[in-house]
């Protein structure tokens, strides 16, 4: 259960098919406080780099895109009632969204723990 | 953090650092946008007890002489600013656009002449706009470059404040004088941009972080940045220079008449009086208003504002309003849909997102005012 990252900051899980997509402490660092987020709705499907949710901060607006391929099979409604869940634990309660990845080929292209700590250093 | 390497510095910089605050560039100086509590809670803290701010990159002046000739820049009457007293005005270009918001006070007494505070953005061109009128009329500008600025906001601002400098307890809203904190002499005011009861505190840059370390060293006083003081004026419904106002709109626009003296209105003798008494009889094209976004997506500086499918104006400040719990913004719409409760809609990331014209401020101001 290897947790991958864009250099844009989301962060995805994979556990089976399921890709769990979210955005990273040191996103959440640069954003701020968020007050609110938009998910997609349901059976939509992104390609990889697609704008598929956007966090608002007290401070900004930030797009995030999926970092792999695949159709939204869930959302996180929680998120929606409770946006500092994404400040509090962005890798945990914080994810955004459950997609059913179409080509796991595409976590390759990904950077692991160590490599996205360097790319934020 | 931003490279803030070639940035001007305020005498508080060391001191923002070592309280962990993230500096990012404004006004060309190296300025703390927030500290490790993050702007929602340095918000709330300002509004429920004190809030620390560092405002040593606005422009502080000493104005001296016939005061005539600065009177005909801007829209105040000097004559009614009595000793002790300040007053908020505008510094107008010859067609009546607003060229910066600055506060005039006389903390020296009735003959001391006229200490000025104008904005971090536009302080070079406001005090060479001013020594070009003042040229040949016996009036002198001197920049007060080695003084700090500091603004104490909050509830708990005048129990703090006037815990150490007693004598400013007999100061109400928008009163000054020259007092002693801690054996410096600093000129203090009971005003801000906050909507808060507070000061504003003009201290030797040499001074300043001792100053600023005796009132942090209260347990109600917390350091606040300027993502927090950007999301307290908004609320407060108080324009931000360069994005709510500029040259390219009057006092009338700006909803900021009431800036205007009525004597200097009778007399038309101030920039751009023609135009800007044209407009306040026949009512603007454009007026600023508060707008309620519906939904909790907040609208930025820079959207669209339509009604009824047209674009009817553009948002100028937009944010979160951790006070009033829900995204806020200001922006200017046609004249005739200025009234609150009308219904428009802003443009939010290519979406018409429902919102309205709201009543000004979206929270109440606490202004002490006796």
């Amino acid at each position: 259960m290897t947790t991958r990252f864009t250099k844009d900051h989301e962060w995805v899980r994979l556990e089976g098919d399921v890709a769990f997509i979210g955005i990273t402490q040191y996103a959440t660092e640069q954003l701020g406080d968020v007050i609110s987020v938009e998910l997609p709705d349901v059976g939509k499907s992104f390609k990889k780099g697609d704008e598929i949710a956007v966090v608002d901060s007290v401070k900004t607006a930030a797009e995030v895109y999926a970092p792999v391929s695949g159709e939204v099979i869930e959302v996180n409604d929680g998120i929606e009632d409770a946006p500092q869940i994404v400040n509090d634990e962005p890798l945990a309660g914080g994810w955004f969204v459950k997609l059913k990845i179409a080509d796991k080929g595409e976590l390759d292209g990904l950077m692991d723990e160590a490599a996205y700590a360097k790319h934020i250093s | 953090m931003a490279d803030t390497a070639d940035l001007l510095k305020t005498p508080l910089y060391d001191l923002h650092v070592e309280l962990g605050a993230r500096m990012v560039e404004f006004a060309g100086y190296a300025m703390p946008v927030q500290y490790p509590a993050g702007i929602m809670s340095e918000h709330l803290h300002t509004r429920n007890q004190a809030g620390l701010f560092d405002v040593s990159h606005m422009g502080q002046a000493h104005i001296t002489g016939d005061e005539a000739a600065l009177e005909a820049l801007i829209t105040a009457d000097l004559s009614v600013l009595g000793a002790g007293e300040q007053k908020y005005t505008l510094l107008l270009n010859a067609e009546g656009g607003i060229m910066d918001d600055l506060m005039v006070s006389r903390p020296f007494g009735a003959d001391g002449g006229i200490f000025a505070v104008v904005n971090a953005g536009t302080k070079g061109k406001d005090f060479a706009h001013m020594r070009a009128g003042f040229a040949g009329r016996g009036t002198t500008l001197t920049e007060l470059a080695d003084r700090a600025l500091l603004a104490l906001q909050g509830p708990a601002a005048a129990a703090v404040f006037t815990g150490l400098v007693p004598e400013a307890a007999k100061l109400v809203f928008m009163q000054c004088g020259v007092f002693t904190l801690d054996g410096v002499e600093i000129y203090a005011s009971r005003s801000g941009y906050t909507g808060e009861d507070g000061f504003e505190i003009s201290i030797p840059a040499d001074k300043a972080e001792r100053i600023a370390r005796l009132l942090l060293s209260d347990e109600r006083v917390k350091p606040i940045g300027l993502g927090a003081r950007d999301s307290l004026r908004l609320e407060a419904g108080l324009c931000l220079y360069g994005h709510d106002m500029d040259e390219d709109r009057t006092p009338v626009e700006a909803a900021l008449t009431w800036a205007i003296a009525k004597v200097r209105r009778e007399r038309a003798d101030f920039p751009g009086a023609a135009k800007i008494l044209k407009q306040i009889a026949d009512g603007p094209a454009q007026k600023r208003v508060g707008i309620k976004p519906h939904d909790k997506s907040p609208a930025r500086e820079g959207a669209e504002i339509v009604h009824d499918g047209e674009v009817v104006g553009m948002v100028t400040s937009g944010g979160f309003g951790p006070s009033f719990g829900a995204p806020v913004a200001m922006g200017y719409v046609r004249a005739d849909l200025a009234k609150p409760g009308t219904p428009l809609e802003l443009m939010v990331r290519g979406k018409p997102r429902a919102a309205e014209v709201a009543s000004l401020p979206f929270t109440p101001h606490r202004f002490h005012r006796g």
